[in-house]
């Protein structure tokens, strides 16, 4: 299991290497120029000076060097002096958003927490939803309740979060009135009431994203439960005199949650990638409208650097769940 | 014995295909989405032919009209005739869902059989997909948007120029799953007897794929084809929605339903049409989906 696990961490260095390679040579076709904000009078010379300050000027594979090592040199560096007072990165040049001329992890970090309270809350509230569903449907399948769930489920397939939202936002906010429409991100919560308002502003956009991951996790916690369900060791235990709740509960859905608790690990990129979507139908000013507006202003080196990381963290996510996978089921071997 | 003695069945022969659809038109909701899907296609494309009033057709004086006669779904800020632009959006939506279907579908039952049958050019097939696996999807559309549309657009024009890119970028971005499911196929298939067979009669490999592997992987691919509609519908909506998809003078669901983001206090039913269209459309094919994979897959069939 451990050399499994170390093989592939190593596989991955390559994998993400060229995933970053990828990234850059695709923005390294882009058209936008971060000088064209600038005023005609200055001169040229002038904006000369200012584009090598932006570490333009330089061949591609030489940005792209300098940018590998701000990445996974500096900013780590950058890190360690934030939480122990070191001065290791004293002086470095770390990689610079072009729309803020500051540097992106910061803007980064500053984002990160709306977006990992609301979609992170959605995710477990799915969770919890989901998994009840999923087993009932599975125990009592092609009931009425499986049938429902079904149909709920794919619905939640089909609805893209930008009609269900905006949907919820003119039913609830619009005609009634109970919810704010936007996500107000300046909020504070230090009483009674501003928790409750925090509580309000976050239902709704945790509402549509809850749909969507329901919809998938119980159908996958159904499908698996129903695999499992027919198996041998069920009837055995069964016929040891289980009772029914025992037999279900503990024997069947251990086993079951071995491919959903791996499905479960495989959407937490999700989470930090932030839904794009849905953070733009609510304005919730977290990663994915970092991305947009980014992408929106042109910013290459915050696009460069988000899109890495959401590569780092499916790349990673997918080592967890491989590993998961072995860990939980003992008849898996990868050596 | 008495029915071996008896030479001439009494049973008509059944093709394969008849059996297929007999467990199909079984699962309710799977005809009943087909029906929908069907429907949908009809009307986008053959309602401009009956509802005759140009999408771009601009009545400045009949402009935020509720539902009437005249206009069953309203009319616009700008007075042009919703039922019309829901028409011509949704052509291009389902246009844009086929084709980039075909293209991820061809993608990756190309990948999927070189991968599977060729055993040298598995190892690298399958980590080139897992390696776009691996690819942030959705931000990565967005960047190609931004980079390809000028070029695009200057080649092709700008209708044309956005139709090839949104269908290239789905199209690349979404064709490994399909890749995967038919090399697990062809893998399995490749050791049967029957291949084996045509190959010791002196089948060259070219016509051994064509012939008895890729009839043999057509119902996964038909299945993952279903799906691929609905996520390229998606997808484009998506796009479109975040205001990087199709120009505002070109309609489609999604731009529609970002056009009327902006009048949601005034005029939400403008906002529910296109998403209703939407999740209609993807509704009925999730569902076609579903009953294809169950009538397709002979274990089932005749349960």
């Amino acid at each position: 299991m451990l050399t499994f696990t170390i093989r592939r961490l190593i596989l991955s260095v390559p994998t993400l290497l060229f995933i970053s390679l990828v990234i850059f040579l695709l923005l390294e076709l882009a058209p936008g120029d971060p000088m064209a904000q600038v005023p005609l009078t200055v001169p040229p010379e002038v904006k000369e000076k200012m584009r090598e300050a932006l570490g333009l000027g330089q061949p591609a594979p030489i940005r792209f060097w300098k940018w590998l090592v701000q990445f996974f040199w500096i900013e780590p560096q950058v890190m360690i002096d934030h939480y122990f007072g070191t001065t290791f990165s004293q002086g470095d040049l770390r990689v610079i958003s072009w729309q803020t001329r500051s540097p992106v992890m910061d803007i980064v970090i500053q984002r990160m927490p709306q977006t990992l309270w609301v979609v992170g809350t959605a995710y477990v509230v799915a969770i919890i939803i989901a998994l009840p569903i999923g087993i009932y449907s599975a125990y009592r399948q092609y009931s009425w309740f499986d049938q429902m769930g079904t149909f709920v489920s794919m619905v939640g397939f089909s609805v893209p979060p930008f009609f269900s939202g905006v949907l919820v936002i003119v039913i609830f906010s619009v005609q009634l009135g109970w919810f704010p429409s936007i996500y107000d991100t300046t909020h504070v919560v230090d009483s009674w009431d501003s928790f409750v308002y925090q509580l309000r502003q976050m239902i709704m956009p945790v509402m549509v994203l809850a749909l969507q991951i329901t919809a998938q996790l119980s159908r996958f916690m159904r499908a698996s439960m129903l695999d499992n369900l027919n198996q041998d060791y069920v009837r055995t235990a069964r016929a040891k005199g289980l009772s029914e709740y025992v037999v279900v509960m503990v024997h069947v859905l251990r086993n079951s949650m071995i491919p959903v608790v791996t499905v479960i690990a495989l959407g937490i990129p999700a989470i930090f990638g932030g839904a794009i979507i849905t953070e733009q139908v609510f304005k919730v000013n977290g990663i994915g409208q970092l991305l947009i507006g980014a992408i929106q202003a042109n910013d290459l080196p915050m696009v460069q650097t988000l899109t890495f990381i959401f590569a780092v963290l499916i790349v990673l996510f997918n080592l967890i769940a491989d590993v998961l996978y072995g860990i939980l089921d003992p008849r898996i071997r990868y050596d | 014995m008495t029915d071996l003695s008896n030479p001439i069945p009494s049973n008509p022969p059944r093709s394969q295909w008849l059996d297929v659809w007999d467990q199909f038109k079984s699962h309710r909701g799977a005809l009943m989405g087909g029906i929908l899907f069907l429907l949908i296609v009809a009307s986008v494309y053959l309602g401009p032919l009956i509802w005759d009033i140009e999408a771009t057709h601009i009545d400045i004086r009949a402009r935020n009209q509720g539902p009437s006669w005249a206009h069953p779904f309203g009319t616009d800020q700008l007075g042009r005739d919703m039922l019309a632009r829901m028409m011509a959006g949704g052509s291009t939506s389902v246009s844009v869902g086929l084709t980039a279907m075909l293209l991820a579908l061809f993608l990756g039952s190309f990948i999927g059989v070189l991968a599977g049958f060729f055993k040298r050019l598995d190892g690298p097939l399958m980590r080139l997909t897992d390696l776009f696996l691996a690819l942030p999807l959705l931000p990565l559309l967005l960047v190609m948007m931004l980079l390809f549309r000028e070029p695009l657009n200057a080649a092709f024009g700008p209708e044309q120029g956005i139709f090839i890119l949104i269908v290239g970028a789905i199209g690349i971005t979404s064709w490994m799953p399909t890749a995967r499911i038919v090399r697990g196929d062809v893998l399995a298939i490749k050791e049967r007897e029957f291949v084996m067979a045509a190959r010791s009669i002196g089948t060259p490999d070219n016509k051994l794929v064509t012939r008895h592997i890729l009839p043999n992987v057509l119902s996964p691919i038909m299945v993952s084809a279903t799906l691929g509609i609905a996520t390229a519908i998606i997808t484009e909506s998506s796009l479109s929605f975040l205001g990087l998809g199709f120009p505002p003078d070109f309609p489609t669901w999604g731009r529609l339903l970002f056009d009327a983001t902006d009048y949601l206090q005034q005029y939400p039913e403008r906002v529910f049409w296109p998403g209703m269209a939407i999740s209609l459309t993807v509704l009925s094919v999730n569902y076609l989906g579903d009953g294809l994979r169950d009538a397709l897959d002979p274990r089932i069939r005749g349960r």
